[in-house]
């Protein structure tokens, strides 16, 4: 991390469904500009950190602090309107939306922008072919798609992707990660959340891996240490066999 | 017996029946529209919502007494109000019965409904009222075949239409109606475009209120009114939407007006069949298709 300040950062971040306890003591930061990755096994916390930082689980005020300013305490409407934006696990289209409708929804009660409804289109031309049809006749890498353009409208400076290979072919999951290379490019800070440790790697400047509700490892994206990431993945455990 | 049937069948005025259950029916839709609207949006059932029919009712009479305007025109005052109510009581009551549960909203607002009954006694007494409009209460026109339509019910219903139409508008062809058809959808992801649901919500509950004052005030010039006639305008209500299909606007309108011709055709049997007429309509549909003629909502 350089000397800047972060754009955003969790202090001891907690969270909790009820009562039980998701995420503990999690510190993670974000640079302006970087993409950090977020790996780690099914149940580790990952959407739980992203969900904790949009506002959609409460937490502290100062747990979460993005641009210098405390929003752990934030409903999720306003966090999205300070710039903060996430494309949800499983897409979570609106149903009795059409396709226009679900970006349009994505920028009508945020901050405006760069993003336009053109802007999308020409990141997603398939989209632009399509725009008055339901979005559940969608296949699933347009849904995709979809759900990323609407979270553009929002004209966020950090975009939270969780999940974006879930459900889709080798090809298109190729296609939706050049489009993030785009959107990285025009200066947005991305996370994104991935199960395939290559693939996010991949994409990423660096990683956090957590295992359990905690941060098991952190560092540079490249030149890792695969035994490392194993261990931090799946428990020291499953590394010593 | 088996000879009353068909004389029945002879005596009844099949165009003139048709006609004016469907011009009923128009008002039987507004009846519905804040119902409709509310478990559309937020899921919630508002049992109080024939009382507060019966509450902008004694609202515009109020009005109209102590201000001596028409009746329509008291709807300038009463539409606002019953607007802000609406806002108010969502934002500061129902809000918190929302959840995953439909249990508690419909305990609230039923005790709601034992409230306001109980004020409006207290306040008016257990008089009837009524909202007098003057001659054009017994104004008609005679259509070709010598069926004579009241003036009167053919306005209600081109209003009923016209309201259908705004909140058609409203619904799909605004930024405000997005957000009221994505919340619908999926409220958690709605809050994530910035959308406040707890804003949104009183902002439906009080335009569901505003339709309210609306049929209020129609019927009321009809029909008589007494604190206690709130709870067969929810039946009437709850039947429109249910027959038309929850959560679709115009399959309100028509199970509006399917409860309107059953009740024709009821009274013109025998005045004591018309609400029974109704019932028995609202059934047979339940039975043959308990989803309504046009379900939109499938939860």
């Amino acid at each position: 991390m350089s000397a800047a300040r972060p754009l955003l950062a969790t202090r001891g971040l907690a969270a909790s469904y009820g009562d039980f306890q998701a995420l503990f003591d999690i510190d993670f930061e974000v640079g302006v500009g970087e993409t950090v990755a977020i790996i780690g096994a099914n149940g580790a916390g990952k959407s739980t950190l992203l969900r904790a930082i949009v506002g959609s689980l409460p937490s502290a005020a100062d747990m979460v602090v993005y641009d210098g300013a405390p929003i752990g305490h934030l409903p999720a409407h306003d966090v999205v309107r300070l710039g903060v934006a996430l494309v949800p696990e499983g897409r979570k289209l609106f149903q009795s939306l059409s396709v226009e409708e679900n970006l349009r929804i994505g920028g009508d009660y945020a901050r405006p922008g760069a993003w336009t409804l053109a802007r999308v289109y020409a990141l997603f031309p398939r989209l632009a072919e399509r725009r008055h049809t339901v979005s559940t006749s969608l296949s699933g890498g347009e849904q995709q798609m979809v759900a990323i353009g609407r979270a553009l409208m929002s004209n966020p400076r950090l975009l939270l992707c969780d999940e974006l290979s879930l459900g889709l072919a080798p090809v298109v999951i190729r296609e939706i990660y050049t489009c993030l290379t785009t959107i990285a490019a025009a200066g947005t800070t991305l996370v994104i959340v991935e199960q395939d440790i290559n693939r996010a790697l991949e994409a990423a400047n660096r990683f956090y891996c957590l295992q359990k509700g905690c941060v098991s490892l952190t560092g540079s994206a490249r030149n890792v240490d695969r035994q490392a990431i194993t261990a931090a993945y799946f428990g020291l455990e499953a590394a010593a066999k | 017996m088996r000879g009353l049937v068909p004389s029945y069948s002879n005596r009844l005025n099949w165009p003139s029946i048709l006609i004016q259950g469907t011009l009923l029916g128009g008002l039987y839709a507004l009846f519905a529209i804040g119902l409709s609207l509310a478990f559309g949006i937020m899921r919630l059932v508002n049992i109080a919502h024939g009382d507060l029919i019966t509450l902008a009712a004694f609202a515009a009479l109020v009005v109209v007494q102590t201000t001596d305007v028409h009746p329509l025109a008291s709807l300038a005052v009463v539409i606002p109000v019953m607007f802000g109510l609406g806002y108010l009581l969502q934002r500061g009551l129902l809000n918190y019965t929302l959840g995953s549960s439909i249990l508690p909203p419909l305990l609230v607002t039923f005790g709601l409904s034992v409230i306001i009954q109980n004020v409006l006694l207290e306040v008016f007494g257990a008089d009837t009222r009524r909202l007098n409009v003057g001659p054009i209460e017994t104004a008609s026109v005679t259509l070709p075949g010598g069926i004579a339509v009241g003036v009167m019910p053919m306005l209600v219903f081109a209003i009923a239409i016209a309201s259908l139409g705004g909140l058609h508008f409203l619904l799909y062809r605004t930024r405000l109606g997005r957000a009221f058809r994505a919340t619908s959808d999926d409220a958690g992801t709605a809050e994530l475009m910035g959308i406040d649901n707890r804003h949104l919500y009183a902002l439906a509950m009080g335009i569901a209120l505003a339709f309210t004052a609306l049929a209020a005030v129609l019927f009321g010039i009809r029909t008589s009114f007494d604190p206690s006639s709130g709870p067969i305008r929810l039946i009437f209500a709850f039947e429109a939407v249910i027959i038309g299909g929850l959560g679709n606007l115009w399959g309100t309108l028509i199970g509006g007006i399917v409860l309107g011709i059953a009740q024709s055709i009821g009274a013109s049997i025998s005045m004591t069949w018309q609400i029974l007429a109704g019932h028995i309509a609202f059934i047979i549909i339940l039975v043959v298709r308990p989803n309504g003629l046009f379900p939109r909502i499938k939860d």
